[in-house]
């Protein structure tokens, strides 16, 4: 049904190392869902943030209010995005705090309805729960749509193997990728809403229909 | 093209000598700012309204009516009145009196406040705003055309019977003014009344200002006010001069960096490159205001907000005389240039308007 069509993926890592293993599983995960979506006759264009590049960026954004031109197209583009890999490094048994001053300055309903794969890493398997107690109520503030698997990487992990038995991470990152793939396949591209375009009747804002964003 | 300067009256310490100013230096220090405007020869003096500190403005026209009483060309204007958090019978009271007190030089600007305790400290819910924005200004609207209202809406005890008084000088009410930085839905607001919107720009990139104001002009169009050229539009400016660009980066930079608005954030560079602010010579501020008009099209006002981040007074005096002897001159000159006629000004009450006639003063 979707043969000859195209989804656009952003990817969000918020690793802090050169190399990082967030963005080594983000890059993973990324192929993944490229491989499935090219399997079902999608063609994916992928972009990658990497927020260390945005930090000073970031915070001043808190501070001032408005985001400085390079911020402000890379949040444009996960709002124009069909769906997001997000991925942080577990720090203090959540995500980190990069990672979610990249989310405190997205719009609420920018990212509803969109197909979000959520993905950590950490030094040991023991924090592998931040994804379900922290990354996913995150984005269910959003209301997005983030799939049932959510892929955590320990540096154990890294050492597996090829297939590994059921539940390692190659196995993992696959299932994740086809989960996204899927979703991003059996929706529509998404249009992303202009607040300038279409104004409602201010005869029907006064009467009572509430504003967007509220 | 009017110009002017808006303060929003903030209590901050000097960073540079440590210094305070009391609350009543500071009120004094507004009005002292209000009458050098009109003595340099700027139009509009406004004033913010706040309810905690470090502000001191609570009451607006309590402070204009002073400076009314001390001036004599000056229009009074606000910058802005909470239109969300204020009963709009007061505010349709006070304004209509101001307006008596001062002769007809009163405009005012509607915004929804700056800090969420405001909200339930007078009683309303922070989400309400645009909701009340739209209600009390509905009911504001129709107090100064009608001299009987009966009215019930979500917010406010109903009204039967009742009239606001004094009505509006010679029956013409204050002209209106919509403020709103990131909501499309005040530009809307302003634009089915046919009032002006000011879009306080220093604190936006320029492409957000762009898109708020070609709303506003296309719906003001839309509802049938007229051409979206002719809608009445204002911007704010921000500015420090010293004849010397380096002298004024030097001064100022102590004051930037420890600035509650921005400070500890981008540098006064980087802040520069992406906000109107301007550290430097006159015609480095000349230059950048000129630039405004290619963002939002001929426009009507201009204010520079001067005061702020501890600066002392005699700064902030010796600022506005350079606005008024260095800078005001040369744009009111070069935005003439090219402005086509059916462009209008900003609007003045008709008294006023016959006065600058009788002067031949250019509006």
């Amino acid at each position: 049904m979707s043969t000859g069509s195209s989804r656009s993926l952003v990817v969000v890592t918020a690793g802090l190392g050169q190399p990082s293993s967030t963005r080594l599983l983000s890059d993973r995960l990324t192929a993944a869902v490229e491989r499935h979506l090219r399997d079902a006759g999608v063609e994916p264009s992928v972009s990658v943030v990497e927020l260390r590049d945005h930090a000073q960026d970031l915070m001043n954004h808190l501070l001032t209010g408005f985001p400085a031109p390079s911020l402000q197209a890379v949040i444009d583009s996960v709002l124009g995005a069909d769906a997001l890999i997000a991925a942080t490094p577990i720090f203090s048994a959540s995500y980190s705090s990069l990672f979610k001053m990249f989310f405190d300055v997205v719009e609420r309903g920018g990212l509803a309805g969109m197909p979000v794969l959520i993905a950590a890493t950490g030094g040991s398997p023991r924090h592998s729960l931040a994804l379900d107690h922290a990354m996913r109520p995150l984005f269910a503030y959003f209301n997005a749509a983030v799939m049932p698997t959510g892929v955590y990487a320990a540096s154990d992990d890294w050492g597996s193997g090829e297939k590994g038995t059921d539940g390692s991470l190659v196995e993992r990152i696959d299932r994740a990728g086809q989960e996204l793939a899927t979703a991003m396949t059996i929706r529509e591209p998404r249009v992303r809403q202009d607040r300038y375009a279409n104004p409602v009747a201010f005869e029907r804002l006064l009467h009572g229909d509430p504003p967007p964003d509220r | 093209m009017q110009f002017g300067v808006f303060t929003v009256g903030d209590v901050t310490t000097d960073p540079t000598t440590g210094l305070t100013p009391s609350d009543e230096e500071r009120v004094q220090a507004m009005v002292t700012i209000a009458l050098k405007a009109e003595e340099v020869g700027l139009d509009v003096f406004a004033t913010g309204e706040h309810h905690n500190p470090p502000f001191v403005p609570s009451s607006p026209t309590t402070m204009l009516a002073y400076i009314a009483a001390k001036t004599e060309r000056l229009i009074l204007s606000t910058a802005t009145t909470l239109i969300t958090t204020n009963d709009p019978v007061k505010i349709a009271e006070d304004y209509a009196m101001l307006q008596h007190l001062a002769d007809g030089r009163v405009d005012l600007m509607m915004g929804r406040g700056n800090m969420g305790p405001v909200y339930p400290w007078f009683g309303q819910d922070l989400r309400d705003g645009i909701p009340l924005a739209y209600e009390n200004y509905a009911l504001l609207h129709r107090l100064w055309r009608e001299d009987v209202v009966d009215w019930q809406g979500q917010f406010r005890t109903a009204l039967t019977g009742f009239t606001s008084t004094p009505r509006p000088l010679d029956g013409v009410p204050p002209f209106v003014w919509h403020g709103s930085i990131r909501s499309p839905e005040i530009a809307e607001q302003a634009a089915y009344y046919g009032d002006g919107f000011f879009h306080n720009n220093i604190f936006w990139p320029k492409d957000h200002v762009q898109r708020m104001v070609a709303l506003y002009r296309e719906r003001f169009e839309h509802y049938g006010h007229g051409p979206a050229d002719q809608a009445i539009v204002g911007l704010g400016g921000h500015a420090f001069m010293r004849a010397d660009s380096q002298a004024a980066i030097r001064e100022f930079r102590p004051y930037f960096d420890a600035a509650p608005v921005y400070g500890g954030g981008p540098s006064l560079e980087d802040y520069m490159a992406q906000t109107p602010l301007v550290v430097g010579s006159p015609q480095e501020v000349i230059d950048r205001t000129m630039a405004f008009r290619e963002i939002v099209g001929d426009y009507q006002r201009q204010l520079f907000v001067m005061d702020h981040a501890g600066l002392p007074l005699p700064v902030v005096l010796e600022q506005i005389e350079m606005l008024g002897a260095l800078v005001v001159p040369v744009l009111r000159r070069e935005f003439a240039i090219g402005r086509p006629a059916a462009v209008p000004a900003a609007p003045l009450h008709p008294r006023v308007m016959a006065l600058r006639a009788a002067e031949a003063v250019p509006a």
